[in-house]
């Protein structure tokens, strides 16, 4: 059910659209695109494979934005922490105040 | 401080499967539990890759292997070179060299003889390269479908290198875990030359002998070297799991230290696998005392062939009998030996 | 690996335990429950419950597709496989599971044709290659994979391709969890939500969850940050006093699912009436079959099938350890009788069934102290 691994097409078939030659670290196998007739990935793209077919689209856009929510995460700790060390009991409560309100 | 004896295996399948040829469990019992009390001396010791033999005083190695691979060839090597090679592991990491071994050949009938061919030569040149003589042989022929092309037998005799002291019981807490190089690259080229999965990658078999390498930890670490084994079908998960209950300690490895090639790593991605569980062929663990870690591994990186080599992991008290792998976030599971061969999955 | 590896960065995962740590707190005890069996073999490959405070258990769900199975349906499909020039294919997972007269590896070396395929397709591959013979592909999971089978027909039917056919067990998750929801016994504050269900039906299926009972959910990934990701988002909902549906798995799931990939689903497979679910029982419209007009490639209609029911021995609690009542080392067989070598129901046999799972993974861990610590 679950087993979905990313992999990037680097070959597209001209005569099949919808089957495509996709590699994960090298490894190469010819996946089928029939699942994104809607909205067709092209060449360089990053799709996310499970049992030979692509499911879904993967967005750069939101994977680094996840990653900088969770950078993020800890550095507004680290930085609450140091607040903590030189201020008033009720900073903290402003800061996470201030961080639920973005 | 008290350690767990290992419970006694006993063998009640009421028929062959698979799974007994795969290296795991059900090996284990097989061999544990059916053949080594009837057939090894009723011995206690823990079975290890070869057998000592003394002769007027001199100390010999023996040991045998069958093998059986499909296809017969593959990227990187044949079932001629996996027969030599391991045969000659077997002995090497048992702290002998091989000197001379005997050849056993099943032939299928109907068996294209210049494919016979090409792996009696590929076996001729692997001892060659291998410095091993093959000093006698046999034949036999079955019948159409009663073996898939060829099964090739070795039996392999060789000197026991002085001052080589190789045991189980002999490791203890602190010892390091060197292995000489990255895993899963056999199992992986032999999974996708059967062509089933439809995968292709860079990945070739990495038969080979280890006697340099493993000569040239004799040379430098000798009294600090407990115990080898090259990790063939099971993994690395499946030899130290045996070696964890010999012992009767806990083997912890260091995820982040086990060197894997990318494409190997991909391919266990895609299909679900460990690399833990995945065949070598021209691999070996080596067990060796904390003060003789570095000096170990760093002659293992300056010999030819060992550059890959890593400080895998450490011997523990715990977990007790068990392959404890830890990441370096601080988590952890436990590594078992699988029933039989790794199966790919999609869940 | 792109996309795996950031993931999995040892800082960053650390860092976001302890904003665990920090949002969990010392008195509340939190149950959360990953659905997915994917989810549940993430947790303990990567160790993340060494990750987590001791206030937060996590739940293994029914979400794995091979546990669920009952075995007469494991029979049926064998049953194929004994017809004269029958190949049976199915995943690597299928291959150790019982049925009341053998795994299909046994069936194999009794000289049946069995084959692991990786793809559907592989399957209609071998069809193709194979004239003379009969492929029948025995197709399990939930909506993740449905899709894919349902392309399969589309495409046997396409080519005419009439030596191909399908054994259709697909499941769908939200009966399942309905279920779950609906048990007595049932003590889940919120949800692990299925991730790769989710790219194909989206997360407003999930809604009924947020609004009518009141348990936050969140889809999540698979990798170490998206599973501790998602018990952050969870926690949070928790202590703030909300619940709704959110979407952790952003660069994979649309919030819509995949339509090309439900309308696939829709042209080739109808829901039957009801289903029976090992460990659940028999729930009504949570499970596929193949419509009328791909009869031909229905290995149902196609071979006779036995259709017996195989009841689960009276000790197994499987149905409890799936529905999360209790835990894997509870049942009184556990362990003992059976164990991944001899697994008595299912949950033992797939790698992300929760006893093989905790037996693999955890086991031998909880009987001693290990004395480990990870330098980060």
């Amino acid at each position: 059910m679950c087993l979905a691994i990313p992999g990037k097409i680097v070959e597209m078939s001209p005569d099949h659209f919808d089957s495509a030659l996709v590699e994960v670290v090298g490894v190469r196998r010819r996946i089928d695109l029939g699942l994104l007739s809607e909205n067709p990935p092209k060449l360089g793209d990053w799709v996310l494979i499970h049992v030979g077919f692509a499911m879904s689209k993967i967005s750069e856009e939101e994977a680094l934005d996840q990653i900088r929510t969770l950078t993020m995460l800890g550095e507004q700790q680290a930085a609450m922490e140091e607040v903590c060390g030189y201020a008033s009991d009720d900073l903290p409560d402003q800061v996470e105040n201030a961080r639920k309100g973005t | 401080m008290q350690k767990a004896a290992p419970a006694k295996l006993r063998f009640k399948d009421p028929q062959i499967e698979m799974a007994h040829g795969a290296g795991g469990k059900a090996s284990r019992r097989l061999v544990e539990g059916l053949f080594a009390p009837l057939l090894f001396d009723g011995s206690t010791e823990p079975l290890g890759d070869a057998g000592c033999v003394n002769l007027d005083g001199t100390s010999l190695s023996l040991t045998t292997d069958s093998f059986v691979v499909k296809p017969l060839r593959f990227p990187g090597g044949s079932i001629g070179e996996l027969a030599v090679n391991g045969t000659v592991n077997d002995l090497a990491v048992s702290g002998a060299r091989a000197e001379a071994l005997a050849v056993a050949f099943i032939l299928e009938a109907g068996l294209p003889s210049d494919i016979l061919e090409a792996e009696v030569r590929a076996m001729a040149k692997a001892a060659c390269t291998a410095g091993v003589r093959i000093v006698s042989g046999d034949t036999k022929v079955v019948e159409h479908g009663h073996a898939d092309h060829m099964y090739i037998t070795t039996t392999g005799i060789g000197r026991r290198i002085p001052d080589v002291n190789l045991s189980p019981l002999s490791v203890q807490p602190g010892d390091k875990i060197l292995l000489s190089g990255p895993i899963g690259d056999h199992g992986i080229t032999i999974l996708l030359a059967r062509g089933e999965l439809d995968m292709e990658a860079d990945i070739a078999s990495d038969t080979r002998s280890v006697l340099p390498l493993v000569e040239a930890l004799i040379r430098t670490v000798a009294p600090g070297l407990r115990w080898m084994r090259d990790p063939t079908r099971g993994g690395v998960a499946t030899t130290l799991n045996e070696l964890a209950r010999d012992c009767r300690l806990g083997v912890q490895l260091f995820e982040q230290t086990i060197p894997v090639r990318d494409a190997v790593r991909g391919a266990c991605e895609l299909l679900g696998l460990d690399p833990l569980h995945i065949a070598n062929e021209g691999q070996f663990l080596a067990i060796v005392a904390p003060g003789s870690a570095d000096e170990a591994l760093e002659v293992l990186r300056a010999t030819p062939g060992g550059e890959g080599a890593a400080i895998i992991g450490e011997i523990c008290p715990q977990p007790a009998g068990a392959v404890l792998v830890t990441t370096l976030y601080g988590g952890s599971r436990i590594v078992d030996m699988l029933v039989g061969d790794p199966l790919p999955r999609i869940c | 690996m792109r996309f795996v590896d950031e993931f999995r960065d040892p800082g960053i995962i650390t860092r976001t335990a302890e904003e665990i740590r920090r949002l969990a707190g010392a008195t509340r005890h939190y149950r959360f429950m990953e659905v997915c069996g994917g989810h549940t073999h993430a947790i303990y490959r990567f160790g993340l419950k060494d990750l987590l405070p001791d206030n937060i258990e996590l739940v293994h769900g029914p979400g794995c597709p091979v546990c669920v199975l009952p075995m007469g349906r494991i029979d049926d499909g064998l049953s194929m496989s004994l017809q004269p020039d029958t190949i049976f294919t199915a995943f690597g997972d299928m291959m150790r599971v019982p049925g009341a007269n053998g795994t299909p590896l046994e069936y194999k070396a009794r000289g049946a044709d069995v084959r692991i395929v990786y793809s559907p397709t592989d399957a209609l591959k071998l069809a193709r290659q194979n004239p003379s013979k009969h492929v029948m592909f025995f197709a399990i999971g939930f909506e993740t994979t449905a899709p894919s089978t349902a392309l399969t027909l589309m495409r046997a039917k396409a080519e005419g391709l009439r030596n191909f056919s399908v054994f259709c067990n697909h499941v769908t998750i939200i009966p399942a969890m309905r279920a779950i929801l609906d048990s007595p016994d049932m003590r889940i504050d919120a949800f692990i939500g299925p991730g790769h269900v989710s790219t194909v039906i989206g997360c407003r299926p999930y809604e009924w969850i947020a609004r009518d009972q009141r348990k936050p959910i969140v889809c999540s990934g698979f990798e170490p940050l998206d599973i501790l990701q998602s018990i952050v988002m969870l926690l949070r909902q928790m202590n703030e006093g909300r619940s709704v549906v959110e979407n952790q798995y952003k660069r994979v799931v649309p919030w819509e699912g995949n339509r090309a990939a439900l309308r696939a689903m829709s042209e080739v497979f109808q829901l039957r009436p009801y289903f029976e679910w090992r460990g659940l029982g028999f729930i009504s419209q949570s499970a596929l079959r193949i419509r009328d007009s791909f009869a031909e490639w229905d290995a149902e209609r196609r071979f006779q099938v036995p259709g017996i029911r195989v009841t689960d021995p009276k000790a197994a609690q499987c149905g409890e350890v799936l529905k999360g009542v209790l835990k894997p080392a509870q049942c009184k067989l556990f362990g003992r009788e059976c164990t991944p070598e001899h697994p008595v129901g299912a949950l033992m046999v797939s790698s992300e069934g929760s006893c093989a799972a905790y037996h693999n993974y955890q086991f031998l861990k909880s009987s001693m102290v290990p004395e480990i610590h990870a330098a980060v």
